[in-house]
């Protein structure tokens, strides 16, 4: 087990530098730093002299190194756009859009893993087929449409839902959350739906195949002759077996709910840090293009450690694994 | 006489397809007594394990039982609904399966998933359960029971492993176990220990069991009567003794030949010629026609039923024609 | 004595006999009994056609501002216009543009960007693929290992970035000239992997028979081997993909345009046109959004329906 994390952080680390050295190419390369900085009209000297203060001139490594040490100190420079910093930019966006991806992430997971059961246990039931049918005009779907849509039917037509933005928000020390007020709840459904609906299929797809699968197995065929009641055999026996390998894959995709908040958010129009990405991609803001993309690896490293431990929790043989290597 | 455990009536087993159904099973008949071994042998297709499957009214769909009865004591059980069919199923009737690999469940403890065997047949407490777990582990020769209770299935071994299925099996003192060819997955070596513990389980317990094996020699030691199955009948039944020492249907005679005995002086194993019709391409009159060597014409049109005494049977029109000579008295030199 | 190696195919008989087998197979057969895949690929020629003749079909050149009159704003379905007389069968716009001309030339754009963007990421992936398969080694695990670390972004992020860098190195009075030029290029970096993933395993298995192995001894160049046997092998499986992928690629753009960052607003595609739909979407005048976006539902299921077929045809096994 031991080993196992050494491997798997070493490997995150590896990732981690990867992203830290194509973000750290953007600053230095894509367009002019120091025009950035000092604007047009600053005469030669008073360049070279920004240049040679900014350590432009020493060695891409020795400013590599600078950078991974900026940026672990959460120091991220300075939006070309806002003329503020970017980490507090990030700080004050964040709230929002965690928000929003964890719950996106918790109701697909959760409603993805009942309809994939139930289409797996009702294989031929009309409603399994109409879910079905629905999830595959659902993934052929553009986000933004179904985003749309929804606004068309629950804020135009029906009027029950706001149309954008986070509603009344709450403050917690630095933290601003939209849970603790009605308008704030009201809000967020809509876009949680959205954002949820794409790996809600895809889970429901993939707990659905895997289930199928499981039932398949001479275990299942044991405890059937065992006498077992159809529902322990389902939801004990076959579930557990199925999500090991669901784990994996929702984990993976939940760890893109984050950036295909980038989406959702622009429909919305959430205060959050997929508009901020989209804003500076409109307006090449280096800087801020960069630090999301830092923050983007950092939830994937995250995401993937996570499932990887509960990987352990889930397989037992897994367990024993880590019994014989430091045994 | 007494009611048999098991008595299997004129069962016919089909099997959808988008054409046809194709008959999986026809016109099996048998009885188990209590106590009693019976060996079920045959080729992988010869209707073996669809048998044991029907008995425990798990036939895969789009499977399905189309004729006749299974009673079990004397009380039908092929109709029963499902959930009066899951009472039985694991406590009056137990079943263990080819591969003790795949089996156990891997995600959960041999003895928890002994216990809930337990816990939902029988009215034990958890404790109780578990110490009769331990008993059991004890009894199918499973070293440290104490200790191996709480062992995943992946750290036992497939020998162990079947044992464990056993113990299972056994955890509700059922009327009839189902072996369905229980050592085919397991090392030679391990195969003949878990047989031989299997027949001293059915002794000591009283249990009677259907064995499902492709293996003349496995049935030899174990069974007290065997069937022969070929393309979805029994060809021939009767005391283990009887069949081996004097094989009546040709096909029983083929299947003796690739037994290799030590005091065999053939030079070598005699082979059935070709191979067992496919379930849609079964030949009119009996199905073993193209493969036998003494076919006459009126094994091409006509299928010989299953007749003679209630201890030995046999479907042969060669036999029949004999022994119908024989009582005529007409046999001469 | 003489070793009969398996039959070395030329990549031109290779090819025809690709095409032949498609068509004796069971593909043509799947393809004619499923109503689906029939309407779906019917739906998507008709959608091509119409995108490549707009020129010709449509009533009003919708990228030429001349034409656009904005006397003619915010017009109805089957209204006229008040000057020229000319029925607008899907309305118009704010600026008077006709939506049923706009719709025919921006799906041109979003089929354009479409089909541009799954070819580059075809060709560098496949590419990249038969490198990475055929030098192995350190190339190999440079090649895959990017790869696998792109796989687990989203496309549209990687879209959205290699766009955003793409305008930072052009000098920004090139940004509406470049524009499709780039969107393309980010749309098609976001995709090459799968390709290269695919090609790089059939490289490997095509590498280990004889009959490259004959053809190496036999003293012919990696590239000639390539080209000639290998290449014939994997068309199949990158078909399935690029058809896939088209469907994506289509969204992506659409995507992109839709958050004000793919093509310029003076050549509108489908996305862009939704973009400026939604905002009248609270002031009643529904046609500016929903045509195009049925235009957009429809092209992207039709390519994703077909593609799914033929993944489902090629690999029965996968039902």
């Amino acid at each position: 087990m031991v080993a196992y994390i050494l491997r798997s952080t070493a490997q995150a680390i590896l990732v981690l530098l990867a992203v830290g050295l194509i973000a750290f190419s953007m600053f230095r390369f894509v367009g002019d730093p120091i025009a950035n900085m000092v604007g047009q009209e600053a005469s030669q000297a008073d360049r070279r002299e920004l240049a040679e203060r900014l350590g432009l001139n020493d060695p891409v490594l020795v400013q590599f190194g600078r950078f991974v040490r900026d940026v672990a100190q959460g120091e991220f420079g300075v939006s070309y756009r806002h003329g503020r910093k970017v980490s507090d930019l990030l700080m004050e966006r964040l709230p929002a859009t965690v928000e929003l991806a964890v719950l996106s992430a918790l109701l697909a997971v959760v409603a993805g893993t009942i309809l994939g059961v139930y289409t797996a246990i009702r294989r031929d039931g009309w409603l399994s087929h109409l879910i079905m049918t629905t999830s595959l005009v659902g993934v052929s779907l553009p986000t933004f449409l179904i985003g749309i849509g929804l606004i068309y039917l629950f804020a135009v037509e029906l009027r029950w839902l706001p149309s954008f933005g986070r509603g009344q928000t709450v403050k917690i020390g630095w933290w601003t959350t939209g849970l603790l007020t009605e308008s704030g709840r009201k809000s967020l459904i809509m876009p949680v739906v959205t954002l949820a609906f794409y790996q809600l299929t895809l889970i429901m797809r993939l707990v659905r195949a895997q289930m199928l699968e499981t039932l398949r197995t001479d275990y299942i065929k044991f405890a059937r002759a065992r006498g077992l009641p159809e529902r322990r055999i389902h939801f004990k026996h076959a579930l557990r077996n199925t999500l090991i390998p669901v784990v994996t894959i929702a984990g993976l995709q939940l760890g893109s709910v984050i950036a295909f908040a980038i989406v959702t958010e622009s429909v919305f129009q959430w205060p959050g840090l997929g508009a901020l990405f989209v804003q500076a991609v409109q307006f090449v803001d280096i800087p801020v293009m960069a630090t999301y993309l830092l923050f983007v690896a950092v939830v994937f490293v995250v995401v993937n450690f996570i499932v990887d431990l509960l990987y352990f929790v889930l397989d037992p043989r897994l367990r024993t694994g880590r019994a014989l290597a430091t045994g | 006489m007494r009611i048999p455990v098991l008595s299997v009536r004129n069962l016919y087993v089909a099997f959808a397809t988008r054409r046809a159904d194709l008959v999986a099973l026809e016109d099996v008949s048998f009885d188990i007594a209590e106590g009693e071994i019976l060996g079920v042998v045959g080729e992988s297709g010869a209707g073996k394990s669809v048998t044991g499957a029907a008995v425990i009214g798990l036939i895969e769909p789009p499977g399905r039982i189309t004729g006749g009865e299974i009673r079990l004591k004397g009380e039908r059980i092929d109709n029963l609904p499902l959930s009066a069919m899951r009472k039985i199923r694991g406590k009056r009737i137990g079943m263990v399966f080819q591969d003790p690999l795949t089996s156990l469940n891997p995600l959960f403890r041999i003895g928890d998933q002994i216990v809930e065997t337990m816990m939902v047949h029988l009215d034990l407490s958890a404790a109780e359960a578990r110490r009769r777990a331990i008993e059991l582990l004890g009894e199918v020769g499973i070293p440290a029971p104490e200790q191996r209770i709480d062992a995943f299935p992946h750290e036992l071994s497939g020998g162990m492993r079947q044992r464990v299925v056993l113990a299972m099996v056994l955890c509700t003192n059922p009327e009839l176990i189902i072996a369905d060819e229980p050592t085919t997955a397991l090392d030679v070596s391990v195969q003949a220990q878990i047989i031989a513990l299997l027949k001293r389980l059915a002794k000591s317990h009283g249990t009677s069991v259907m064995l499902i094996t492709h293996d003349m020699g496995v049935i030899a030691e174990t069974a007290d009567r065997v069937a022969v199955m070929y393309a979805g009948r029994i060809v021939e039944i009767g005391p283990v003794r009887e069949v081996l020492k004097n094989p009546r249907h040709p096909y029983t005679q083929g299947l003796m030949g690739s037994i290799p005995t030590l005091t065999s002086d053939a030079e070598r194993l005699v082979q059935i010629p070709g191979s067992m019709p496919r379930l849609n391409a079964r030949p009119p009159g009996c199905a073993f026609n193209p493969r036998c060597a003494l076919a006459i014409d009126r094994c091409l049109c006509e299928r010989p039923p299953l007749v003679g005494d209630d201890r030995a049977k046999v479907a042969c029109w060669l036999v029949e024609a004999e022994e119908g000579a024989e009582q005529r008295g007409e046999v001469l030199s | 004595m003489q070793k009969t190696y398996s039959q070395p195919t030329s990549r031109r008989e290779a090819l025809g006999s690709t095409l032949r087998r498609a068509w004796d197979s069971d593909l043509a057969w799947s393809f004619r009994h499923s109503p689906m895949a029939i309407l779906a690929s019917f739906t998507t020629l008709v959608f091509f056609l119409l995108a490549l003749f707009a020129p010709w079909i449509a009533p009003q050149n919708a990228f030429d501002p001349g034409a656009i009159r904005l006397e003619d704003g915010f017009l109805e379905p089957m209204e006229r216009s008040s000057s020229t007389g000319m029925l607008y069968v899907l309305g118009t716009d704010s600026q008077g543009r006709d939506i049923l001309s706009a719709i025919l030339y921006g799906s041109r754009i979003s089929l354009l960007v479409g089909f541009a963007s799954v070819g580059f990421s075809m060709v560098l992936g496949v590419t990249l693929g038969l490198i990475a398969g055929f030098v192995g080694g350190r190339t190999d695990a440079l090649i895959m290992r990017i790869a696998d670390i792109q796989l687990s972004f989203p496309a549209i992020l990687i879209a959205l970035l290699v766009f955003g860098i793409g305008r930072g190195l052009i000098p920004p009075s090139q940004h509406e000239q470049m524009a499709i030029i780039v969107l393309i290029i980010a749309i098609g970096l976001s995709h090459w992997a799968q390709y290269a993933r695919t090609v790089r395993g059939s490289t490997m298995v095509e590498k280990g028979k004889e009959y490259v192995q004959a053809a190496r001894v036999m003293g012919r160049s990696s590239l000639a081997i390539m080209r000639e046997h290998v290449l014939p092998n994997v068309i199949g499986p990158v078909l399935v993909i690029a058809t896939i992928n088209l469907a994506l690629a289509i969204i992506e753009e659409a995507t992109l345009s839709f958050l004000g960052v793919g093509v310029p607003p003076t050549q509108p595609s489908l996305g862009t046109l939704i973009r400026v739909g939604q905002q009248f979407l609270f002031s009643g005048e529904w046609w500016i959004l929903l045509f195009p976006s049925l235009a957009l539902i429809i092209l992207a299921l039709a390519v994703n329906l077909f593609g799914d077929w033929l993944r489902d045809a090629l690999n029965p096994r996968l039902k």
